[in-house]
């Protein structure tokens, strides 16, 4: 009976003295953590793609809080959560939110394989990084798509796949967010995060090949040979720049009036989501209806 | 007999044209002079289009200490100075010269009579490197390090030894077996330069025992120069790795990068550098030409063929019987370390050491299977590395682990991918870790 008695004491009072000392320490180092980063974080999407350049969804959210006492979110977007998630969090932080314009992954490559024949075969890791350290890789081409499809291992949100048809990665403009990791992954740079426009109308070029032109037209039939064409027909508005023999449209200056596309002798320069030519200036209203009518078949889609 | 210990594998020897002699390749129509031709700083031309150049003008001259000059290996006029594909795959800076006759310059020794090192007694150290330095010759093995660079060692280091790699270990390949058999004095006079110019007294010559022939010529012939030995070996890939071939013959081991042979004491050329470091020296011939053999088992006349730097691959493949039908895989060098070709247009350069032309049914790549954790690879890393992680770290971008596992030290022999029972791409993705470490090992290093 003493024996039992002894071992209850003693367990309890060692028991206190450790809650005294855990009580002690847990005041005196106390970790103070603004609550608004739980609170900022609760509303982002978790899903950790760094594609906001912070490292996961809580550095994000604690760069948000820092940059709302700075006063000013400008610049603070998560690519995944868009215009909502950060009206969300700017409401939390008591800030305006700040506009900013939506943007989608954009494969600046045309090279099918029919437009750019493979010569010779890849039989090594089917890995684009591999291929490249092979030089050329199977086409020729040393800028353009490599087709091992990195770019669609590396997006988490499935909006990437491989057309086994043209051998090129097609992006569904519905599921991307923008993030940047396909772009991140493809070892040539030819994916471009790129301002999605106005009702989601953009003109890009659809080339990475800085050869000369000479060069660029032995490899593929729509290389941009860096002819200047464009750049002429845009002198108004000067959306287009030649840098190292390849054309850049700038989608802020760009004014949509296609004039480059028809003026391009390679058909490199290409326009998204415009309605059929012949049909919007025959008769321009149905093109649009059209157009409505395939966005809320998209959105349905999407919830499913 | 003598060998390395950690690792190693016994690949299918197949040297086809061990028994033929070397030929004379014929010129070439128009010859592209790569300014790449080395590791290092590329070579700045000193021509420009137009220029009549000889066989043995100085074309480009070197970038840097770590760099080597390229010299006219034909005589003509120079077409242009443009980017051509080379055997890495990539379009770069070369020179191109039509070819017209065959004039040499004037200094260059053309006659066959053997020069020693005792009727020059005035040459030293210093002269001879700079003579090296001078003549473009660099690592002629495959590795293409600037040969003068080698010689001068790093201030701490002392050399102790010279060791001539003559192993060829790399299957089908035969250029370094037919110039010991066809060139054992020339050979032996470079290997006393070599000893010269890093002032040491003994120098071995390492040979695999599957060339006897060779091993019983060298012996004989060494016998009349002072401390010179011809150290036979075991066979076993990858020994004509310098680091292996240290450790093979004086029994010490290359501690990891970034250090290199001479830490240990050891400076280690290849045959053919010897040759044509007698060459540079003694008969003022820049290099300007080199031995490759063209073999493969569907090629006609596969042989041994000394042709002059810059000469298509494609002239050299119709000289021994044109390109096979059932052709697979075209390879600049041997099968175990060599990069398929992506196209025949390529020129030869100063590392080309061999042209292997593979049919249909050897080039396929078995299909990968799991790996099933044999560690076979393990054992067979001659750098005692674990090639199994490397390769799936590498291929799931895990930088930081493949550094710290010592990714630099893979000498990308392929001995792992060789012996995977799984087939595996494991030198694939080891090669693709390698490089991106070493970006960002350079990339730190020059924020420092």
């Amino acid at each position: 009976m003493n024996v039992i008695l002894i071992a209850v004491i003693v367990l309890a009072v060692i028991g206190l003295v450790a809650a005294a000392v855990l009580f002690l320490v847990s005041k005196k180092f106390a970790v103070h953590e603004d609550p608004r980063i739980g609170q900022v974080a609760s509303y982002l999407p978790q899903a950790n793609c760094g594609g906001c350049g912070y490292p996961g969804c809580s550095g994000f959210a604690t760069a948000c809080v820092k940059a709302a006492d700075a006063g000013s979110l400008e610049g603070y977007l998560c690519p995944v959560g868009g215009q909502d998630v950060m009206g969300k969090v700017a409401e939390a932080l008591g800030m305006a939110p700040v506009a900013t314009a939506p943007r989608v992954a954009v494969v600046r490559c045309n090279g099918t394989c029919e437009n750019r024949p493979r010569q010779v075969e890849f039989d090594g890791q089917q890995s684009c990084r591999v291929q490249q350290m092979t030089g050329m890789g199977e086409t020729g081409c040393p800028w353009g798509c490599l087709g091992c499809g990195d770019c669609v291992r590396a997006c988490q949100f499935g909006a990437l796949k491989m057309n086994t048809e043209t051998g090129l990665p097609e992006v569904d403009e519905t599921l991307c967010t923008a993030c940047g990791a396909c772009s991140k992954a493809c070892p040539r740079g030819i994916i471009e995060i790129r301002l999605a426009g106005p009702k989601g109308r953009r003109m890009v070029v659809l080339c990475n090949n800085k050869d000369k032109g000479a060069v660029a037209n032995k490899v593929c039939k729509v290389s941009c040979i860096g002819c200047g064409k464009c750049v002429k027909v845009c002198d108004k508005f000067e959306a287009i720049t030649l840098n190292a023999n390849l054309a850049y449209i700038d989608a802020e200056k760009c004014k949509m009036c296609r004039k480059c596309e028809d003026e391009c002798p390679r058909h490199v320069i290409h326009a998204f989501n415009f309605p059929p030519r012949g049909a919007a200036s025959q008769n321009p209203k149905p093109a649009v209806t059209v157009k409505k009518e395939e966005a809320t078949v998209e959105k349905v889609s999407r919830k499913e | 007999m003598k060998t390395f210990r950690k690792g190693g594998v016994h690949p299918a020897e197949n040297k086809l044209t061990a028994g033929s002699p070397i030929r004379q390749a014929a010129l070439p129509k128009q010859a592209v002079f790569s300014l790449f031709q080395h590791i290092g700083a590329p070579a700045v031309p000193v021509v420009k289009k137009g220029d009549v150049v000889k066989v043995g003008t100085l074309l480009a001259e070197a970038g840097g200490f770590v760099s080597a000059p390229v010299h006219s290996s034909v005589s003509g006029k120079v077409n242009k100075i443009d980017a051509v594909i080379d055997a890495s795959g990539t379009r770069r800076q070369a020179i191109i010269v039509d070819v017209e006759g065959d004039e040499w310059e004037p200094a260059i020794d053309r006659t066959d009579n053997l020069v020693t090192l005792d009727r020059h007694p005035e040459l030293d150290a210093k002269a001879i490197v700079e003579k090296i330095k001078n003549a473009g010759i660099v690592g002629m093995g495959g590795a293409t390090f600037p040969c003068h660079v080698k010689l001068s060692p790093p201030p701490g280091c002392k050399a102790e030894c010279v060791i001539i790699n003559a192993v060829e270990c790399e299957p089908y390949l035969t250029a370094d077996h037919r110039l010991l058999l066809e060139h054992p004095d020339e050979v032996l006079v470079g290997v006393s330069l070599i000893m010269k110019a890093v002032g040491v007294s003994h120098g071995y010559i390492g040979i695999e025992n599957n060339k006897p022939d060779a091993i019983a010529l060298m012996k004989e012939r060494a016998a009349t120069y002072k401390d010179i030995e011809v150290v036979p070996l075991k066979v076993k890939y990858p020994q004509g790795g310098e680091k292996q071939l240290v450790a093979a013959i004086t029994g010490r081991e290359v501690p990891a990068p970034p250090a290199i042979p001479i830490n240990v004491g050891a400076v280690v050329q290849n045959v053919g550098t010897a040759f044509a470091i007698y060459q540079a020296v003694m008969k003022n011939r820049p290099l300007i030409d080199r031995i490759i053999t063209v073999t493969g088992k569907s090629v006609s006349q596969p042989g041994n063929l000394q042709a002059r730097l810059g000469t298509p691959f494609s002239q050299l493949i119709d000289e021994c019987g044109g390109l096979p039908e059932d052709t697979g895989k075209i390879i600049g060098g041997g099968p175990m370390m060599g990069k398929a070709l992506l196209t025949l247009d390529v020129p030869m350069t100063k590392g080309s050491s061999g042209l292997l032309i593979m049919n249909k049914a050897e080039a396929k790549r078995t299909a990968p299977q799991p790996c099933i954790r044999c560690a076979k690879c393990v054992s067979a890393c001659p750098m005692g590395l674990e090639p199994y992680l490397l390769a799936t770290l590498s291929a799931h971008a895990q930088w930081e682990d493949v550094e710290r596992l010592d990714v630099t030290s893979c000498i990308e022999c392929g001995s792992c991918q060789f012996t995977c029972p799984s087939h595996r791409p494991l030198l694939d993705n080891v090669r693709l870790g390698k490089t991106t470490v070493m970006g960002i090992i350079r990339a730190r290093n020059q924020k420092k």
